[in-house]
């Protein structure tokens, strides 16, 4: 059995290994620096269907397909699976998954739904309640414009620290045995609002839930920085990811070199006009299932920190003039059980 | 938190890289010129096959409307209104392209609480205010008149 350690942090006793993954790339991010690392690349945005809506649960339902695929079971042999993505009422996914016949808990955590499903997966898993359980996320540009901007076609310009809804999805299929990477604790964030409105600087908005989940986390565990091959927040993109630097700064932590962003990685920002960088559920998603764990399973890292960080407003809420609350989960995955 | 929402959002407003204002000038003042001396040539070719001025200015208003919402639907205007900014937002082209965007992104949402009900959502607000304005001013006009 798990068991708390700290005030906000879980250790799995017998950590849940990963037992496949998948990631599936849209036709921008198949042409930024983790091309290769995506199982799949899909040029088409539409992705053979007639509205975006329809173009993303297809996603989802394409991505979960590679990773049973890849684990060679069937989704008969899934207990349960946990997703969810930014549209409303979540339909991407629930029409995504609904011919796949796994009992599903929907979940809503904005662009930090990656780290968040796999975590309610590790719990299930660790505590018997699921042998085999899956987490997944997806996020399109399309469908993202349609309800939080403009539409497509409308000619408008973004300011510079605007982020770009990655076209990506990602799947986890966990196991309670297996060889790894395995997922070793998880930190749930807190809700964190400082007080930004500007919708078109999420990274801004959501730099100190992420700077409070990694703080709750090095002050439960006594771990450092320095112990891990990789620390990769999900999507604060540039003035994100800087911000988050100065916060923990602040608190005595040290983001090094060996500290990336998701919405950094994906993007060539300079080639790509991305603006900031890449945001949405797909961006932690894809990259976690391609680029991160396939270096876990390499060997390359051998210990990883990822945090999904999400945005919760909603057109509505801002609208009325609120400001943006965020969330951020993180998730320590390594490839030693 | 050990900074406070007004240090943070100070904090956030220094990391955040400010928009190339001089460079978007440019473009809006030449795109915007460029822009008004088509709807200018459109004027002068519509009074040399003998419309008078009044006919040839509706007639060149018809014709910009047209031109922004064709390129709105080969999925140019937008491309150009990234450059363009302003340039291609203040010409009656940019209502236009406020028009008939909608109007085609919510397409698959049905005819009439689709296209026809969206159709307005990003123009309605300046329809409403210049039909607004125009009232007063035709109001202000008649009181002006009395005397």
């Amino acid at each position: 059995m798990a068991k708390r350690v700290g005030r906000y942090t879980i250790r799995f006793e017998k950590a849940p290994a990963i037992k496949s993954y998948a990631s599936i790339a849209g036709k921008k991010e198949g042409e930024g620096p983790l091309a290769k690392e995506f199982d799949e690349i899909n040029t088409d945005s539409t992705f053979g269907e007639k509205t975006w809506e329809k173009a993303e649960s297809r996603l989802q339902n394409n991505v979960l397909n590679k990773a049973l695929q890849k684990a060679n079971i069937t989704p008969a042999s899934v207990d349960i699976v946990f997703a969810g993505d930014l549209l409303n009422q979540c339909i991407g996914t629930s029409y995504g998954l609904r011919e796949s016949g796994i009992p599903f808990a929907g979940l809503y955590g904005a662009c930090s739904t990656m780290a968040e499903s796999l975590s309610m997966a590790a719990v299930f898993v660790d505590g018997g309640y699921a042998n085999i359980a899956a987490a997944l996320t997806s996020s399109h540009f399309c469908t993202a414009e349609r309800q939080y901007r403009c539409p497509l076609e409308y000619g408008g310009q973004r300011p510079q620290s605007a982020q770009w809804t990655v076209t990506g999805a990602g799947a986890v299929i966990l196991d309670l045995n297996g060889n790894g990477p395995f997922i070793r604790e998880i930190t749930l964030g807190r809700i964190v609002d400082l007080g930004i409105k500007d919708v078109n600087n999420m990274g801004a908005a959501m730099a100190p839930a992420a700077a409070d989940t990694i703080s709750n986390y090095f002050s439960d565990t006594g771990a450092k920085p320095g112990d891990f091959d990789l620390i990769a927040t999900g999507d604060l993109a540039f003035v994100g990811s800087e911000l988050l630097k100065d916060l923990l700064k602040e608190q005595g932590i040290e983001l090094k070199a060996n500290y990336s962003d998701c919405g950094l990685m994906i993007f060539d920002r300079e080639k790509q006009d991305v603006h900031s960088g890449g945001s949405g559920c797909g961006c932690s998603a894809s990259v976690l299932c391609s680029y991160i764990l396939n270096n876990l399973c390499s060997g390359n890292f051998k210990e990883v920190l990822f945090i999904s960080t999400g945005a919760l407003m909603s057109p509505i809420s801002i609208q009325q003039g609120q400001s943006i609350p965020a969330v951020a989960h993180l998730i320590h995955i390594s490839n030693r059980p | 938190m050990a900074v406070t929402k007004a240090e943070y959002i100070n904090m956030a407003e220094k990391k955040s890289p400010n928009s190339p204002i001089a460079i978007n000038m440019m473009w809006a003042f030449f795109s915007g010129g460029i822009i008004c001396t088509i709807g200018q040539a459109i004027m002068n070719l519509y009074e040399m096959f003998g419309l008078n001025e009044l006919e040839a200015s509706s007639a060149t208003s018809i014709s910009l409307i047209f031109l922004g919402a064709l390129f709105t639907g080969l999925k140019v205007y937008d491309k150009l209104a990234k450059r363009c900014g302003a340039g291609t937002l203040v010409p009656i082209t940019g209502f236009a392209n406020s028009i008939v965007s909608p109007a085609l992104e919510y397409k698959s949402e049905g005819f009439i609480l689709g296209m026809s009900a969206k159709m307005f959502t990003i123009a309605g607000p300046v329809l409403v205010f210049g039909i607004s304005a125009s009232v007063i001013y035709g109001v202000v006009i008649w009181i002006f008149r009395l005397f």
